[in-house]
């Protein structure tokens, strides 16, 4: 029989590291520009779960006020980085991230 | 008045800024006048700043001027500052006195030179560096006199740049400057170690105090006598001081007779408490030094036929018997020597030039003579210099140049003997010139034909502007010797003026043979120029006896071509090889070093693909990396 389960600290710290997992290999394996980009978003989130859990157990508001540090910082980061993603696609329609390495020494 | 000392090199320094920016404009002969009047002004300063301490007890004649903190580095701390003591004040008059004669002359000397002005502004800021050279009150200010004067020195030497032989003898007197300079930087540096100052006062403390020990003192001493070797013309590196004579004739008389050629002397006297420190041997290699060039360069002029190189041999001679004073520890001699050669060798290279301007730029003196009927000033104010530098009594030469033997003969009675040789050779040579330019047939007339373009060939009396500085040093080389005279205490008024500078230093004769029989010295001098005069009226005026010129002194004992010889045979061969250890080993270094980084960067580039996820993986791989260590080494959890 079910009992019902409470969730705890650990489940949302699980979860989160799951979420996280996920988003770095969606980054490592994934070639598609915008597909990385969410991936990444992800990987954000995942660290503002454990932020707002580990703030709720230790009973200190500063994880919780963290969290809108990193939304904010989020919000022009994908501003910024869909603004380079636009441009390089309409210059080179249909190009993947591993095409884009003008870095390469 | 000491409060102004400043202004005693600021006013040529000004000269020098406003011929910089005007000279053109001045054009002749006003910028050469307005030279004259900025040394003539610091020589009135002078003048006033000398009464002020003479005014003053002998402790109380120092003053330093601060003008600006130079150089402050930690507890090391060197000023411009000016001193005013007796011997900065001697040297100063004399320069600053000299300085605006020999200026005054050269207004009528360069008339009708292309570089006229330019020729000012060099002289300016020579006697400029020559005063921050004499009152500079550490090591560093004089030495950068020093360099200044040097530099001065080359520009003036190849002041007419055109021709060759002038270019070489200019870069011939820096080049062998140079030498010198390392001496007294070595000597700067050691002085610094072992005071911890530069300033002289510390210096001369430390020095009497015991805090410096006799083999630091003996280096320091033999380093600034390195130095003063170079800068004062002495053996071995004299070279340079013969071949000077390229320059316009006034630079002779300031540079390479009066005032440059004396500052060696000088630093010798100011650091007296440390040569009298150091050990024994130290003195008596800088008199062995002098006495030794004063021999060698008298045998040389003996043969000289250019009426200025025999000067520039008879400086270098002179230069040696100032050195013999420092050397026996006299030196109120060697600056009163000092004094009186400034005044008659002055009187002697402007009284030659005033010749070479009369027979149009020629010097050999084979192709003068009678001169002194067509130039009765020169030549009576020239036979003064003569009487002066030969030693006759009671002309300025014979004092010092006296007082200077006295002191030798109580330290040796060999360095008396050489320096008699030389004082008889000195009476002999400058007789020789003396009846070869002024009396005798004249040997010019047949030049007329060259001359032709200018007609008839006829040497001139020069113009006032040219004798008034003649007779001014002539009046000085007869009355100069009243600054020291033997006969009583009273009458050492040299002497009790520099005391307090040189007190420590001076070495004590008053037991010693030569001082009880002074006067029997006085005599054999007498008679001992007036055998050189004698021999050289019978060789070259009453023609009994042919004269004794070998080809050999005439090229100086071959000392110069053996140098180039030495210097373009093995000396070039061993620079080749430095200059190809240079190119592959000092190169051959640092060229490696490029390659080898050169060679990693080809390698390490690899690793740069530019794709994203290939940094991101490395980012990851990176962070679990650290967190393991973190956790191994238990920092967290």
């Amino acid at each position: 029989m079910l009992s019902a389960a409470t969730p705890t600290t650990t489940w949302y710290l699980v979860l989160a590291a799951l979420l996280f997992a996920i988003g770095a290999v969606g980054v490592l394996v994934r070639r598609n520009p915008l597909v990385m980009f969410m991936c990444i978003e992800l990987m954000l989130n995942a660290v503002n779960l454990s932020f707002v859990a580990l703030a709720k157990r230790l009973g200190d508001i500063g994880g919780q006020t963290t969290v809108f540090f990193v939304m904010v910082v989020a919000a022009a980061e994908v501003v910024v980085g869909l603004g380079i993603i636009v441009s390089i696609m309409r210059r080179r329609p249909g190009a993947t991230a591993d095409d884009v390495a003008e870095l390469k020494g | 008045m000491l409060e102004l000392i400043w202004l005693i090199p600021a006013l040529p320094l000004a000269g020098f800024l406003l011929i910089l920016v005007f000279g053109r404009l001045l054009g002749e002969p006003k910028a050469g006048l307005l030279a004259t009047a900025m040394v003539g002004a610091s020589f009135l300063v002078t003048v006033a700043v000398f009464f002020d301490l003479l005014g003053r007890s002998a402790e109380e004649r120092h003053h330093v001027e601060t003008v600006f903190s130079w150089m402050p580095i930690g507890s090391l701390s060197i000023d411009m500052a000016f001193l005013a003591d007796p011997l900065s004040i001697t040297m100063a008059l004399f320069v600053t006195g000299i300085g605006s004669l020999i200026h005054l002359y050269a207004v009528g000397y360069m008339h009708g030179d292309p570089k006229f002005s330019k020729f000012f502004l060099y002289l300016n800021l020579f006697v400029f560096s020559m005063l921050m050279l004499v009152m500079g009150e550490n090591l560093l200010v004089t030495f950068l006199g020093w360099e200044g004067v040097g530099t001065c020195s080359y520009f003036l030497i190849s002041f007419w740049h055109t021709r060759e032989s002038a270019a070489t003898a200019g870069k011939k007197a820096f080049v062998t400057n140079r030498v010198g300079d390392w001496g007294v930087m070595m000597g700067m540096f050691l002085a610094f170690g072992a005071a911890g100052t530069l300033s002289y006062e510390g210096i001369n403390h430390a020095a009497e105090n015991g805090a410096i020990s006799g083999v630091t003192a003996t280096a320091i001493a033999l380093m600034l006598f390195v130095g003063a070797c170079g800068k004062s013309a002495q053996l071995p590196l004299y070279i340079w001081l013969p071949d000077a004579m390229e320059g316009p004739t006034p630079v002779s008389a300031l540079i390479h007779a009066a005032t440059m050629v004396t500052a060696g002397v000088f630093l010798m006297t100011r650091v007296n408490p440390v040569i009298e420190i150091a050990y024994d041997w130290a003195p008596t290699i800088i008199a062995i030094v002098g006495v030794a060039t004063a021999l060698f360069a008298a045998t040389i002029a003996v043969a000289q036929t250019d009426i200025k190189k025999v000067l520039a041999y008879s400086t270098v001679s002179q230069l040696g018997f100032m050195f013999l004073a420092v050397g026996s520890g006299a030196y109120v001699a060697a600056i009163f020597h000092m004094v009186t050669h400034a005044f008659f060798k002055a009187l002697l290279f402007l009284g030659s030039g005033s010749v070479i301007h009369g027979m149009h730029h020629e010097q050999d003196m084979r192709r003068m003579g009678g001169l002194r009927l067509l130039m009765p000033v020169t030549a009576l104010t020239f036979i003064v210099g003569w009487l002066a530098i030969a030693g006759v009594p009671p002309f300025a030469g014979f004092w010092s140049k006296d007082e200077i033997l006295l002191y030798a003969f109580a330290k040796s009675p060999i360095l008396y003997a050489v320096g008699l040789v030389t004082a008889l050779l000195t009476a002999y040579y400058m007789t020789r010139q003396v009846i070869m330019v002024f009396f005798g047939e004249a040997r010019w007339k047949d030049r007329s034909e060259e001359h032709g373009a200018h007609g008839d060939f006829h040497p001139h009396e020069s113009p006032v502007t040219m004798l008034a500085p003649l007779v001014v040093l002539a009046g000085l080389s007869i009355v100069g010797g009243g600054l020291q005279l033997p006969f009583s205490k009273d009458l050492h008024f040299l002497e009790h003026w520099l005391e307090p500078v040189i007190e420590f230093g001076e070495a004590d004769i008053k037991k010693t043979w030569a001082y009880d029989n002074k006067y029997l010295l006085l005599l054999v001098a007498v008679v001992v120029a007036a055998a050189g005069i004698a021999a050289s009226v019978a060789v070259y005026a009453k023609k009994k006896m042919a004269p004794i010129e070998p080809t050999l002194l005439a090229d100086g004992w071959r000392y110069d071509s053996s140098i180039s010889r030495f210097m373009g045979g093995p000396g070039r061969k061993a620079f080749d090889g430095v200059a190809w250890a240079d190119r592959t080993i000092v190169d051959g270094a640092v060229n490696g070093t490029g390659r080898l980084v050169q060679v990693a960067g080809e390698v390490l580039r690899k690793s740069q693909t530019g794709a994203v996820r290939n940094y991101a993986a490395a980012v990851g791989v990176g962070v679990v990396l650290l967190l393991l260590w973190f956790f191994l080494r238990g920092v967290v959890f």
